[in-house]
């Protein structure tokens, strides 16, 4: 069981450290900020997500499991608000000659 | 593995450095500070520092950033005449002597303390259980330190007058910053409507453990600040006026309710900013809650500005 755990952890922070450095990947690589934004949210969105799957089973007390997942959600908001926000100002930028 | 992460920590923090102070543009020198003051927490916690993290992320990182953001672009009209006047090479040579004179002082101070250092971190351990605080920090911070805890209080307020004191004559008493308009069904209003009933609890949840576990006023203070800060933004509230008569009270009343427990101490316990024995906990308590909602003000005042419309009618 507790091997399991281990392999599940493994398995799923690899996977969330995966997805963190294509978003950085793509940060870098993509030709536009639209394209950018994508990658960027992907990256926090899945893969913090990910990494807090991975480390549920390595806490004690429920309590701090339910933070961790709050941390996650809070992210996924302030994620997909800033990304509106930046995508709206360059629609903006784009509609003025 | 761990002794090769922090190596790789410690060297982007220098070249974090570098990067805010050699970068030509403003504003890359301020997103490479707010990435350096991020880092930086994440030293703090491998130095197992929690408290300082939490200070570093929300002050330094968080408050300091917006600040210097609202800086920058301010100061983004003026950019290129300021970069054109370039001193001449005479007062940079000496800038810079005067720079590596400084650290190099400050160097040699460094390797020349006693090793090891001295310290009160025994006698500190050995009395910490009178003041009934369970944070280590909180109990240093408000009963052995309790004047530096002060005078940081009182500097604040005259941070917050020196911002002020930059209003032009005919604004003066109005409100702080600029008018905010943003789309009434748009995402920046959503999110403040729904973000501060959460940064809400946080901010007093990181306030109230911060008797036992990592956190306080500041950490908490902070986070409500932000709070206020969105809903101004928002365009969903506007700032008070500065010559409100509430809000005055409230900027001075933190420090004062310090000095008056301090002066209660002198009287009950034989020293200013002693505590009587038995009641170091409640009196820590009504200060730390006395402080609170001065420093929210005087932190979210700061990022507001000097006042820059009259109050209406």
């Amino acid at each position: 069981m507790n091997l399991a755990l281990d392999i599940f952890t493994i398995v799923a922070v690899t996977a969330g450290a995966v997805f963190f450095l294509a978003g950085t990947l793509g940060l870098l690589r993509f030709p536009d900020s639209l394209t950018r934004l994508h990658a960027l949210t992907k990256a926090d969105n899945l893969g913090l997500g990910l990494v807090i799957l991975g480390l549920l089973p390595r806490i004690d007390g429920v309590l701090t499991g339910f933070k961790l997942a709050f941390v996650w959600l809070l992210v996924l908001l302030s994620g997909a608000v800033a990304s509106q926000l930046i995508a709206r100002a360059l629609r903006n930028r784009d509609r003025r000659p | 593995m761990t002794a090769v992460l922090d190596a790789g920590l410690a060297l982007l923090l220098v070249a974090l450095a570098a990067w805010a102070t050699f970068s030509r543009g403003t504003f890359a020198a301020v997103v490479g500070f707010i990435a350096y003051g991020l880092l930086l927490t994440l030293a703090w916690v491998r130095l197992q520092g929690i408290d300082v993290a939490l200070t570093e992320a929300a002050i330094g990182g968080g408050l300091t950033g917006a600040l210097l953001i609202g800086a920058a672009s301010r100061l983004r009209a003026t950019e290129d005449a300021a970069r054109a006047d370039r001193p001449g090479a005479f007062t940079r040579s000496i800038a810079a002597i005067a720079a590596a004179a400084v650290t190099a002082a400050l160097a040699i101070c460094v390797f020349a303390l006693p090793d090891p250092a001295p310290s009160l971190a025994q006698e500190v351990a050995a009395n910490i259980s009178v003041t009934e605080v369970g944070n280590p920090i909180t109990a240093v911070l408000l009963a052995f330190r309790a004047m530096d805890t002060l005078l940081e209080a009182i500097v604040l307020v005259f941070a917050l007058i020196g911002v002020w004191s930059l209003a032009p004559d005919s604004a003066w008493g109005g409100r702080p910053g600029p008018l905010h308009r943003a789309d009434p069904d748009g995402m920046l209003a959503y999110i403040a409507r729904v973000l501060p009933p959460i940064g809400i609890v946080v901010g007093l949840y990181i306030f109230w453990v911060g008797a036992d576990h990592p956190g306080g006023k500041f950490q908490g203070a902070t986070i409500l600040a932000a709070m206020w800060l969105l809903v101004v933004m928002a365009g969903l509230a506007d700032t008070p006026p500065v010559s409100r008569r509430w809000l005055r009270i409230a900027l001075v009343g933190g420090p004062l309710a310090f000095i008056a427990i301090g002066l209660y101490g002198a009287y009950a316990a034989g020293a200013f900013l002693a505590y009587p024995l038995g009641f170091a906990k409640p009196l820590i308590i009504v200060i730390e809650l006395a402080l609170m909602p001065t420093l929210t003000l005087i932190l979210a005042l700061m990022l507001f500005g000097a006042p820059q419309r009259e109050a209406r009618r």
